[in-house]
Order: C-alpha cells, then structure tokens, then sequence
C-alpha cells in the first residue's frame, strides 16, 4: 500500500521549500512537511495546517500537498472530503457554529438553525451570497451544561435562544459593514 | 531525572504552594471560560495586584471543577481552613471575594457553593482526583500531588509482567464502551511478538453529550500520559500516540506542552527516570469523524488515511498500526492506570460492583438542574445520579428517561431508575454505558424525535465503507423521519424493525452495529409514542409537527379510518 511508512525521506532541495507563486503561507505547510520529514502519514497534520494558512483547501493546495508527499490527488482529495474539519470551500467572514449534540437538541437547537435560516436564507454548511456570514453545525462542543451553544468566531457563547442568537449575528454584521471588503 | 529528583521536586513544590497564604482556583476549562472565566481571573489578578498581596496569594488557572451550569467556579484555599467553592463568579464578585474573603476572612455567603451537598458528598474522585486542584500547564503541580511516582515504583519495582498483573487483578475494564478487561488486552499485547509495538490512547470522543475525556486532557494531562507510559512498558513498546479530536484544541496544547515538559524532565523520552525504557507520545490530532473513534479507524486515521475501519479480527492486539501490535485504550481507560499501581489493585476493586470496579465519569446533561461532570463508583443507581447529584428535574418537569452511551447506546425509562449503574445491568435494559455521556430527558422530549435526531448522526457519520450501514441508516432515517412529520403508515413501522435488526447484524463496526439501538430502546420502551404518531397522528411530547399526509397505498375507505386511529388497520393491510 502507497501508505506504508517508508524509510525516512531526504528532503527535497530541487525547489528549495519555494512555492513558485512566492505566497508566504505555502512556507508553513513546508514547515510541517519537514517535521514530519515528508512521510506520507502525516497527511492530514499537513492539511491541517494547510486549512488553518489558506482558510480552505482549494485545489491548487491538495495539488501541492499531494506532489510533495508523493501521494496521488485522489488519495489527497480522499482524505480531504472524508473528514468533516476539512472545508473545499472558502468561508465567509464571519462564521457561527451551532452545537447539535443532544444536550443542546433536547433544549431546542433545531430552532436556532432554523431562525438563522429564516433570516439569512443559508442552510447549514452554506455561506450568504455576500461571503458575509457561514452557518454550520456541529457535532457535539461538549460544554454541555451550557446548552444550547453556538460559536460566533471562535468564541463559545451558552444558554442561547433564536433572539439572542439573532441579535447577536445582527450586530456582529452591522458593526463589520463599513469596513472596507477584504480581498 | 531519577526517583529521588522526582520526590525532590515534589517536595519543593508543596513548600512552595505552601509559602502562600492562600491560593484561588479559577476553573479554566471550556464550559466556564465560555462563561466568562477569563474575565474573572483577570478580575482577581488585578485586584490582588492592587492590594499588593501578590506575594501571599496565588491564582491559579485549573481544569474542571465539576458543577459546569453553575461555572464559572472558583475555589478558595485558605490556609488552615477548609477548601470554600463559589458559583457564578463575576468579575464584581471575584473583587469582591479578594476583599471580603481573601482580605478580610469573611467569606462572600450569596456565591458561595456549600460542598456538604449531594453533588459532591455522592462522588468518588479517582480520575478525576486532580483535576480542578491543579494547573494543568505546569508539571510541578502534576508532581507534587504524587504525579509519575506510580510510573518510577513501576519502572523500579515491577516487571512488566507483574504490571499486567496488577492491572488484571484490580478488575478494570475499558471505559470507552464495551467494557473489555484492560489487563487482558495489555497481556494480549505484551504476549503478542512483534519488533515494535505501538499504545493508542484514544480521545476522540464524538459521541455528542460526552466529554469526560476532553476535561480529563484539558485538566489532567499528566495523568493520561503517566497511564500510557506505564502501558508502554508493560507492553513492551516505545512509542505512543494520542489521538485528540479535532473540536478540542485547548486539550491538544496542553497536551503537546505537558508532553514537552516531561521530556524535558526525562520524565518521557529515553532513559526515562534512569532506567532502560524509553517511551515517545505524539498527538494526532482528529479531524471530525465520529468513526474515527472506532479502533480500526482510528488506526487508520493515524496513519494519515481515510477513517474507516477493517474487519476485526486480526484485532489490533496482534496486528495494529503499520501491521504491528498495538495497544487501544480510552483516554479515562489510562486515567485510572497510575492510581492502581499507586493504591494497588485491592484498593481499586474495593470500589464499584462485583463485575464492574471503580468509578466512572460521566457528562451530566439535559433537562437536570445542575449539569456537569461527575465521578461516581460504579453500582450508583440512576435515581441518585438524576435526583441526588443533578438535583431532580428543573421547571416542575417530571423524567422521562435517560440516554446513556451517545448514538450507540439507548434510553433507560422511569421504571429502572433503582437499577445499579454498571455494564451488565445498563446492557440488560439495552443501553451500554458508552464513554459515559448521560442525558436527562422529560415529558417534553418525543422519544422519536430524539430516535431520529441519532439517526441521522449515524446516517451521516458513516463512513460508507459497507452497505448495511450506509444505506441502511439512510433508510431509517426516512422512515423516522416519515414517523415525525406524520406521513408513515404501520407498514412502516415494521420495516424499521426488520431494518433495526439488519444493520446490526450485518454491519462491519461497531457504529453501524450499534446504531439502531436507540430505535429498538426507544421502542421498546416507549412503543405507544411511535404508535400515537402513526395511527393517531399526534405528538404525546408536542414537539413532531406532524403536518405531511400519509400516501398510503390503499383505498381511500382505509385511509378515512386511519386517519380516525382505528386500530383494526394494519390488520386488514397485511
């Protein structure tokens, strides 16, 4: 099997770690790809750290990522859409995760996926038209004891209702809006 | 670093906590710091900076404390005085505490959480017997609480054999769900021949409802290492893994810099503690695929490959990670290895039942009036857990049942509420006592919403890989589904059972396997609900909108008297 673990690699010198498209962030990825001394293993630490650097792993990337561990694009592509923490598509600005796990569904998460989806017309794992907002579940958070929670951002917020959510994504998008569009 | 540095550095460090007139805990795991524990203990740090009391208070960041609705919590250490624990700290009330309490010796009455109550009284802490006590950042901590002594005696003292001995005669069984003897797997695995071998701890913890685990890494990472070390040398290998799950970050940092700080001390590494073993421990971190905490799985998922499992046997005991002999054990599984050679196996069979020993941690959640994480000896009943410990029902609900052991395990109904908690008597009732989530439920949860709310994590959790499971939890699903919004006719209902018995005989894993037992506990004990929606069209819960019309395919006469709930239907179809 193309994945056995192989003897220890030399790291390749032909490129010099370089991406030709000079982007800093591939400097990263080469980074894990040493540390991991380009075993083929390592596959999903380095799209980990692909994800985190580029924010989603569009194709160019899996390319890449499948070229320097000597791996074929499928086997990559494999992996990447196996595992839910992999995203193929870029997310927008701001994103809030609601937790479905049964804590949270007993005490009536389904209501606030369906009031996100009443007021920003996106179903979970989609993101709006303006790249302003993503809305996605989540498995299970495990902070439990404060359910229902969703993450706005990176931060856990408990004991959320519909409004609250709401309000909150409201100002979150109204306060975000006269800042010049990135990118 | 040898035994004797070892108890030095113990030492050292309870001469140092002691140094300080008192100490305050902040809780700093998940559910409190998204409370606003961060807040809090700046709080305190920057009124103990104001007063300057700096050099006889300390704060300090610690792991789980337990009562997590009522976070964020903070614990007083007083010299001389007994331990006080306040609930709903904030930020005025943390000012408040260094004021009156830490200043003054009158403690603040209205946050204070009284430890007399059954919450606590009814626990016994093994596991977690750190954890809320110490910084889960710092090794010294970790050691002066008698940390990695059980690893040096083992090293010392023990042969690997005798190790599995011990480990054999103390009666502990895996705490990830199906409750194999951890001594017989470690004895499969240090008997099995094999030029390397591997330890797996394994902490990818999806079941939704549960996370003992990720608090026990958060918390205590030492402890988890400490147990794996001592499993590295009583199998016989030199390299361990921890596989964490994706949705924990703050548990994978801890345990990459306590992994790091105990090979800085020699504590992990080569030539750990002067003698021949040497043991590596890296984290993989998962990436969100509950299949990912089946073994064969999680196996192939440390080797960088899709998450899907292989037909067992050979079990991974004989052939696991890159074909060698390879040690899986839960994360709590490893938790309680070092108390057991600290304390010895008699001490830890005195606790717990005859067939199930010591304690088990699970995630109180749902509809009780105080959620969180708790440790209790095995045998406990159902009732203390609910009423004792959780404090009964909030609102004036009355219960309904409990969920034990996530998608893979089922409903325990009012009536078994007296029955011990252990693994034959949940299995018996046909739940399993899982990696330990527990949810409470009352009168105003539909049995078969939260049926098909499992469903459909099976249906999309499954790998795919073979097709009982696949297709099978797809077809439940809409058949539950159907049941929900009203459009399933009896005929229905029957076809789920047929499948309910389908996939779980024909299924390669264990989450194919185990996925219909939410539907056979469900219906078994809570048939009239699925009935009611069918032949009644109605919601005893009141949760089902129950707004699609059946397409039945029989005459409208039939249809008119199943609409009416005419029992005689399904009779007169088949």
């Amino acid at each position: 099997m193309a994945a056995r673990p192989t003897a220890k690699r030399s790291p390749r010198r032909d490129d010099g770690g370089e991406h030709p498209s000079g982007d800093p962030r591939f400097k990263l990825i080469d980074r894990t790809l040493k540390r991991f001394q380009y075993q083929q293993d390592a596959l999903i630490e380095v799209l980990h750290t692909a994800q985190e650097a580029f924010g989603f792993l569009e194709e160019d990337l899996l390319i890449y990522v499948a070229r320097q561990l000597k791996l074929p694009l499928s086997w990559v592509y494999g992996v990447a859409t196996f595992y839910h923490f992999f995203s193929l598509k870029p997310q927008g600005e701001h994103t809030c995760i609601v937790c479905m796990g049964t804590a949270c569904y007993v005490k009536r998460a389904a209501e606030i996926v369906a009031s996100l989806q009443a007021e920003f017309g996106v179903e979970p794992g989609q993101t709006t038209p303006d790249g302003k907002l993503s809305v996605a579940t989540a498995r299970c958070l495990g902070s439990c004891g404060l359910a229902p929670v969703i993450v706005v951002d990176g931060e856990v917020l408990g004991r959320e209702t519909p409004e609250t959510t709401l309000s909150r994504l409201k100002a979150l998008l109204d306060t975000s809006q006269p800042e010049p569009m990135a990118g | 670093m040898n035994r004797a540095d070892l108890e030095n550095m113990a030492q050292r460090e309870q001469e140092r906590q002691q140094g300080f007139r008192c100490r305050l805990l902040c809780c700093a795991s998940t559910p409190c710091l998204s409370s606003g524990g961060t807040a809090v203990a700046d709080a305190l740090q920057d009124e103990i900076a104001r007063r300057e009391l700096n050099a006889e208070v300390q704060v300090v960041s610690t792991g789980c404390m337990g009562p997590c609705s009522r976070g964020p919590v903070v614990t007083v250490q007083r010299q001389g005085e007994p331990d006080l624990l306040y609930e709903n700290v904030t930020p005025d009330a943390a000012r408040r505490i260094v004021q009156q309490h830490v200043q003054g010796g009158e403690p603040v009455q209205e946050h204070l959480l009284p430890l007399d109550i059954p919450f606590f009284t009814k626990q016994h802490k093994v596991v977690l017997s750190n954890s809320g006590l110490i910084d889960p950042e710092r090794l010294e901590d970790y050691v002066a609480r008698g940390g990695y002594s059980a690893l040096a005696f083992a090293l010392r003292e023990m042969t690997p054999e005798e190790v599995c001995a011990e480990i054999i005669r103390s009666g502990l069984r895996g705490r990830g769900g199906a409750g194999y003897p951890t001594g017989l797997k470690w004895d499969l695995v240090r008997k099995a021949p094999g030029a390397r071998k591997f330890v797996v701890a394994n902490g990818d913890e999806g079941d939704p409802g549960a996370y003992m685990d990720r608090t026990l890494m958060e918390s205590d990472p030492h402890r988890v290492l400490e147990g794996m070390a001592i499993a590295g040398y009583a199998v016989g290998a030199e390299q361990g893994y921890i596989y964490v799950r994706g949705e924990y970050p703050i548990a994978a940092k801890r345990l990459e810099r306590a992994i790091r700080a105990a090979e800085r001390r020699g504590l992990l590494g080569s030539r750990i503690l002067d003698s021949n073993f040497n043991f590596r421990i890296d984290v993989r971190i998962g990436a969100g695929a509950f299949v990912c905490g089946e073994e064969t799985a999680l196996m192939a998922s440390i080797m960088g490959r899709r998450g899907q499992p292989v037909p067992r046997p050979p079990y991974p005991a004989q052939r696991g990670l890159w074909g060698m002999p390879t040690l899986i054990n839960n994360v709590e599984t490893l938790g309680n290895v070092a108390p057991i050679i600290t304390h010895g196996a008699d001490w830890f069979a005195g606790i717990g039942t005859e067939k199930s020993k010591g304690t088990k941690i699970f995630a109180l959640a749902g509809k009780v009036a105080t959620t969180g994480l708790i440790e209790v000896p095995m045998g406990i009943t159902l009732r203390e857990i609910v009423f004792d410990i959780g404090g009964g029902i909030p609102d004036g609900g009355t219960f309904k049942a409990a969920q034990t052991g996530g998608p893979s395990g089922g409903c325990i109904p009012a009536q078994f509420l007296d029955t011990p908690v252990d693994y034959e008597s949940l299995r018996a009732l046909g739940s399993i006592m899982g990696s330990g989530g527990l949810i409470v439920m009352d009168d105003r949860s539909c049995m078969v919403d939260v049926a098909k709310f499992f469903m459909e994590f099976c249906m999309d959790e499954s790998c795919g890989k073979c097709v009982p499971c696949r297709v099978g939890t797809v077809e439940m699903y809409e058949l539950l589904r159907r049941i929900t919004d009203g459009s399933a006719t009896p005929a229905d209902l029957a076809t789920l059972e047929e499948l309910c018995v389908m996939v779980q005989e024909t299924s390669l894993c264990g989450l194919g396997q185990s996925a219909p037992n939410p539907v056979l506990s469900t219906l078994r004990y809570f048939r009239d609900e699925y009935e009611a929606h069918i032949r009644e069209r109605r919601c005893p819960a009141g949760v089902c909108s129950l707004d699609q019309v059946p397409v039945l395919e029989w005459p409208d006469r039939l249809h008119a008297q199943a609409l009416a709930g005419n029992g005689s239907i399904s009779g007169e179809v088949n």
